[in-house]
């Protein structure tokens, strides 16, 4: 299966390789961008739990920015944070 | 103790000559959700797990949504999975057979024909496989008893093979056939072994050394036709395999089988189409109105999906008169059956007249009485070239409609 691409069909779609999602930017999917702010965060990691994509980056038990090849713009993170250190922004 | 291993002929029912077959096939995983008149065929499996003589992965679920899911991830795995529904059972199954049949998961699942309320019923028509008839899964009748688990057994065969991997339902008469008791014979538990092998299923979910993606999104960019495309080539080429897989298993058991039965048709005028448990009535009618010098015969359809009309057209293109049996209907159109008959005839250059007789709705009974019916309005057909109606009903109460 090394010599697989999409246009090489299996039966039913089937991908023979695992984690693809990680292939799939869903940043494009964005309207409205979160801005986080570095100064303010407590580091209580409330977003980085509550994201559904996985896209806020941790680095040694920190927050260290958001991931927009992933974010979708869904704003659960700025509703959740209780410091209100992130934003949604337009666009 | 009792040798399981010899060949018995048995007065059993459709249910738990069905049952038997699942045992003698063994799968890795059963997922069960009881609905009448199913109910009988999983109640006898159940007891094979319960006294450890299968091997089975039992999972009782909480609905047919739920059963069909479980067999697709299951199957997906890499496991050999059955389940049996009925009735509403298959109709709350909807969406997923499409993800059965669309992921090219062989599943292979029993319907016991039941038809669909409103008004309640439990008793059997084919409303429940008509309606699945587009859901890309094979799909085949059983006459009887013998039928339903000879079936059972092939549609293992079918639906794993690598030209096909498509999920199989095997379809018996509610009731008539599933809980009326007849003869039927078992083939050995080691030739059954041998005849359904072990599945191989291509790049399984749990091989966990090889991961692989089920069920990835295939959007605008991406080849859903081609996958669909792909998906009804596999349908196609199950009609071989159908053929090869009915060759192998006359040759353990003496029965033979093809996309349908002919009964008496070869030298017939007119003829009778239809499917499961009214050919046997219809057989002994023929074989009354033969004795008397009427020229009729039967041809009942085993291959549903995929749908013989090349084959189906040769066999019936010299009758003067055929009727096509419908044991559901599609209201504001004809009986299913008799739509994809009428369509196979279309390209001959000469065609039988063709009538449609809508019966046994709900369970109501087809008896010698309604066959006779028909044939005697297939005679008049034939004798006077021109049908009164295109479509009528048998067995028909006389009721007046108030509204």
């Amino acid at each position: 299966m090394k010599d697989w691409r999409a246009d090489k069909l299996l039966p039913g779609g089937i991908i023979p390789k695992g984690g693809t999602a990680r292939e799939y930017k869903t940043g494009g999917w964005r309207s409205s961008t979160p801005k986080w702010d570095e100064e303010k965060c407590k580091q209580c990691l409330i977003c980085w739990i509550s994201c559904p994509e996985g896209a806020v980056l941790v680095k040694d038990g920190k927050v260290r920015g958001i991931d927009m090849d992933y974010c979708k713009g869904c704003g659960i993170c700025a509703k959740e944070c209780p410091f209100n250190v992130i934003e949604m922004a337009e666009g | 103790m009792k040798d399981m291993s010899k060949k018995r002929i048995v007065a059993t029912t459709g249910a738990s000559t069905v049952a038997e077959a699942m045992r003698q096939i063994n799968p890795d995983v059963v997922v069960a959700y009881p609905i009448t008149p199913q109910t009988a065929i999983m109640e006898n499996f159940s007891q094979f797990v319960a006294n450890g003589i299968v091997n089975a992965e039992y999972v009782t679920v909480e609905s047919e949504h739920s059963s069909m899911s479980a067999c697709i991830g299951s199957s997906a795995a890499g496991a050999r999975v059955m389940t049996a529904t009925s009735s509403q059972g298959l109709a709350l199954m909807h969406e997923m057979l499409y993800i059965a049949s669309g992921m090219r998961l062989p599943i292979v699942m029993p319907n016991v024909n039941r038809a669909l309320s409103a008004p309640i019923n439990i008793h059997c028509d084919h409303s429940d496989s008509m309606g699945a008839r587009d859901a890309g899964w094979i799909q085949i009748y059983s006459e009887n008893a013998q039928e339903a688990y000879d079936n059972t057994l092939q549609a293992i065969r079918i639906a794993e093979d690598k030209r096909v991997m498509l999920p199989v339902m095997v379809n018996l008469d509610g009731f008539i056939i599933s809980h009326g008791i007849e003869k039927v014979e078992f083939l050995e538990d080691e030739k059954v072994k041998n005849f359904v092998g072990e599945r191989e299923p291509l790049l399984p979910l749990l091989d966990v050394n090889n991961p692989v993606t089920y069920g990835p999104f295939d959007g605008l960019g991406g080849f859903f036709m081609e996958h669909k495309k792909n998906q009804a080539d596999a349908m196609e080429r199950s009609r071989e395999v159908i053929l090869e897989v009915a060759d192998e298993f006359a040759k353990i058991s003496g029965r033979k089988y093809g996309f349908f039965e002919e009964y008496m048709l070869d030298d017939a005028e007119v003829a009778i189409v239809t499917l499961n448990s009214s050919a046997g009535t219809t057989k002994y009618v023929v074989d009354e109105l033969r004795a008397k010098g009427l020229p009729v015969g039967l041809l009942k359809l085993r291959a549903f999906r995929p749908f013989p009309a090349k084959e189906l057209a040769e066999a019936l293109k010299h009758l003067k008169a055929v009727a096509v049996l419908d044991r559901a209907i599609s209201p504001g159109f004809t009986g299913p059956l008799f739509g994809e008959i009428k369509s196979a005839l279309f390209d001959l250059e000469k065609r039988p007249r063709l009538i449609n007789f809508i019966y046994g709705l709900g369970g109501r009974d087809y008896t010698l009485h309604e066959a006779s019916k028909a044939f005697e309005t297939l005679m008049d057909v034939a004798k006077t070239g021109k049908a009164k109606k295109t479509m009528d009903y048998l067995g028909l109460k006389e009721v007046e409609v108030l509204a």
